[in-house]
């Protein structure tokens, strides 16, 4: 399988994405929702076409809110961003934002005291670390039956390359996204949707390292030194063949459910289109990396080919 | 030996179109349930019905109110009782907004806090004036009974208020002065609303005005006689977070420790201050530290947009299903919505309920749904390619294609469960809608595909 082959440029490369991904991250810095920092979101409609921003701003200078972030939904729609606001200030605010006879009427209010962002924040960590550690707990029990080849370890340490892999693809497309357009925060449900990216697209993985596992099983590589009519098959033609045999219905089975984020994407209400497209373009980079990434990974950390061990053994 | 074999094979061949004829059977079954449960699912969608679909605030727009509650004094043991004393506090004040299913919960955090944090969780579904119900959920009513101040202190302090008037007149800072000053006419007395049993609302049987009975508990009863006692002939003031709202004059002596407070209320807001006064003090302080508000409007639409995406992301995946796969594809698509129709009356039988996220986890659901037939039909294209024969490929494709079904699904479970951990409310809708969907579709693809399968397959 050319994918085996190719091992090192294509693992290369993706690794090179990943790399680009992370200082765009870094250097970019997409904006946090108030939920992660603490803070005040007022949304409401003017009565008729709304304000300008430089002039919304200069209004409100009076009350000291420190740095307010303005932008218009639509003609007359309005989202009010700013540090988390006491009833009080809540109240001058909304008095402040009608112009004259245009009034604003708020539609939602949402305020999150500081303690509660951080706490939320450190949660959304642990929580994709958390999910991390145990499905290499999981995969390298998983794959126990198998470990006199390649060590289980090395099946979870791979499936967990993959899977940051996964997760930074939908974040770095998001980042890109966010330099360029408005309204594109880190929010729970980015958070949710990385998450669900994390289980999801291991199945992918699995399908591929299952397939690799059986065709172990029955490999007569696991036989005994001196065993007869031993077929010589390299570790690496091994999980080359297990890939042939299972990319089909590995693309397959993700297809189907980038299908469904796209429909979510498409016709789905406002609230979940940038969660849907997060999650249509994660499951994508889960359904290649599977295939391009964690089968050349898994030959390149299995160090040695097990079949070069034998015949170490088998010669005198 | 030969005619032994032929008689197991005989016989093989008999229970196994026993068995086809059973799969039959079960496959009609199964089709009839589904439908009646489909029946169920869309008929019981109705105005009032018990059935519908609970929607989520963000759907249905309200208010969310987060408190922290302050434990700090409590001992380790004491939190849980304070705690559920709390929501109950909490959750009266709350039925005096006269909504439908608000929701109080409590809450524990323990990361990114020091220790652990106690929270509280209001959720008002309708309601949009977040202030007032801020104002209403954390005020303490005070009920004070107070009598009459001895007249020579009251001209005492009635002359220093004439002073402060003039002082102030004149320009003078007299904001300290206005801090001692002290209440002209009443004094504290030691009865408050703690020494309260119940307050109930009633009408004067002549003018039909209401009014607000008060009960009081032994002790109450005790120090209301005695107040009652030594004031015969003059007022005794009952204050309200600190007004005055009535003043009435003591005939005699009253021993069964029940009073009246007449204060020219309406029927709504007597009914407000029985219901205020019932519910109590808070047993630990709260404090306000996360709100948001829905307007109605928002969520509006975006339970029918979710809809129509399910309904697009269903076409869309059964028609690549059918295109790719053809008649095992038609069946995946049975199944699958088989498998949409347990989920949907799931829904409403635990009554699950769905917020915007939880509605893109069922759609989503329904692409990974069929995940598992996917891995059943490949195995099964294989077996059929070394040459097996079609009833055979089918069972072999189950059972082989079990241990990556079990294991994908095993580490999408511990994902939704982290995911419920993590989550807000709105998360939390997600991460239960992907744990039900997982269970069902194990269901659907092992027991109802695998049915179906047979009965279309096999002894044709």
């Amino acid at each position: 399988m050319w994918v085996v082959k190719n091992r090192n440029w294509i693992v290369g490369i993706i690794g090179a994405l990943m790399l680009v991904t992370l200082v765009l991250t870094f250097s970019w810095k997409p904006n946090l929702s108030i939920e992660f920092t603490g803070g005040t979101v007022i949304t409401g409609e003017y009565a008729s076409s709304s304000p300008s921003v430089t002039a919304i701003q200069e209004s409100l200078e009076s009350l000291e809110l420190g740095t307010v972030r303005l932008q218009p939904l639509g003609e007359k729609g309005l989202v009010m961003r700013s540090r988390d606001l006491s009833q009080d200030e809540h109240a001058k605010v909304v008095a402040l934002l009608s112009d004259g006879t245009n009034e604003f009427k708020e539609t939602s209010l949402s305020t999150v005291g500081p303690s509660v962002g951080k706490e939320l924040r450190q949660k959304a960590v642990l929580s994709v670390l958390l999910v991390l550690i145990l499905i290499i707990l999981f995969v390298a029990y998983a794959f126990r039956s198998v470990s006199n080849v390649v060590s289980s370890w090395k099946y979870g340490i791979v499936v967990v390359i993959t899977l940051v892999h996964d997760i930074f693809v939908p974040t770095g497309v998001f980042v890109i996204l966010s330099h360029y357009l408005i309204g594109y925060e880190i929010d729970t449900l980015f958070v949710t949707a990385l998450l669900a990216i994390l289980g999801y697209s291991v199945a992918d993985t699995i399908v591929v390292f299952d397939r690799i596992r059986e065709n172990l099983k029955n490999s007569p590589e696991i036989k005994p030194p001196g065993t007869e009519g031993l077929i010589s098959e390299s570790f690496a033609d091994l999980v080359g063949r297990s890939l042939r045999e299972t990319y089909v219905r590995s693309t397959n089975t993700s297809l189907t459910t980038v299908l469904a984020s796209l429909a979510i994407f498409f016709f789905g209400g406002e609230a979940t289109k940038h969660f849907a497209l997060m999650l249509a373009v994660g499951i994508t980079a889960g359904t290649y990396s599977s295939i391009l990434l964690a089968s050349p990974l898994l030959v390149l950390i299995s160090g040695k080919s097990p079949k070069l061990k034998f015949e170490a053994q088998n010669k005198p | 030996m030969y005619m032994y074999i032929c008689q197991v094979e005989g016989t093989r061949n008999l229970l196994y179109y026993g068995w086809v004829m059973k799969s039959r059977v079960y496959v009609v079954l199964i089709l009839l349930a589904g439908m009646l449960l489909g029946y169920f699912t869309y008929s019981a969608q109705s105005a009032g019905s018990r059935w519908n679909f609970k929607l989520g605030l963000d759907l249905r727009g309200g208010t969310q109110l987060v408190y922290n509650a302050d434990t700090s004094r409590l001992a380790g043991g004491d939190v849980d009782d304070a705690m559920s004393a709390l929501r109950d506090v909490i959750e009266r004040r709350v039925n005096l907004f006269g909504i439908t299913e608000p929701t109080v919960q409590t809450e524990t955090a323990n990361i990114g806090v020091e220790g652990s944090q106690r929270r509280l969780i209001v959720e008002l579904p309708g309601v949009s004036a977040i202030d007032e119900a801020v104002a209403l959920i954390g005020q303490t009513p005070t009920l004070e009974f107070k009598t009459e101040r001895l007249t020579e202190e009251r001209d005492v302090i009635l002359k220093k208020i004439e002073e402060i008037k003039k002082k102030q007149e004149s320009g003078t800072d007299t904001s300290k002065d206005i801090e001692t000053l002290k209440d002209p006419y009443y004094i504290d007395s030691q009865l408050t609303g703690r020494f309260l049993k119940t307050a109930r609302v009633e009408f004067n049987s002549q003018t039909s005005e209401p009014y607000v009975s008060l009960e009081f508990n032994d002790e109450g009863a005790n120090l209301f006689a005695k107040i009652t006692r030594d004031n015969v002939g003059k007022n005794v003031a009952i204050y309200l977070d600190g007004q005055p709202i009535s003043q009435p004059r003591v005939n005699e002596e009253i021993t069964g420790g029940k009073a009246q407070i007449s204060g020219g209320f309406t029927p709504q807001e007597a009914k407000l201050l029985a219901g205020r006064l019932n519910s109590g003090a808070l047993p630990i302080p709260i404090a306000l530290v996360a709100s948001s508000k829905v307007g109605a409007t928002l969520g509006e639409g975006a339970f029918e947009r979710g809809t129509t995406a399910a309904l697009y992301g269903y076409l869309a995946v059964i028609i690549f299903l059918i295109a790719w796969y053809r008649v095992p594809g038609l069946i995946a698509a049975l199944s699958l919505a088989i498998y949409a129709v347990i989920v949907l009356a799931l829904f409403k039988l635990l009554s699950v309920t769905l917020t915007a996220a939880g509605i893109a986890g069922f759609i989503l659901s329904l692409g990974m749904a069929v995940d598992a037939n996917v891995l059943i039909f490949e195995r099964m294209k294989e077996e059929k390619k070394r040459g097996k024969q079609i009833s055979v490929a089918i069972g072999e494709g189950f059972s082989r294609a079990w241990t990556s079904i079990r294991d994908s699904n095993i580490s999408s479970l511990i994902t939704a469960i982290i995911l419920f951990w993590f989550g807000t409310s709105l998360v939390q809708g997600f991460a239960l809608v992907w744990m039900i969907g997982i269970a069902t579709s194990l269901f659907a693809s092992l027991v109802i595909t695998k049915m179906l399968m047979r009965a279309v397959y096999v002894g044709s």
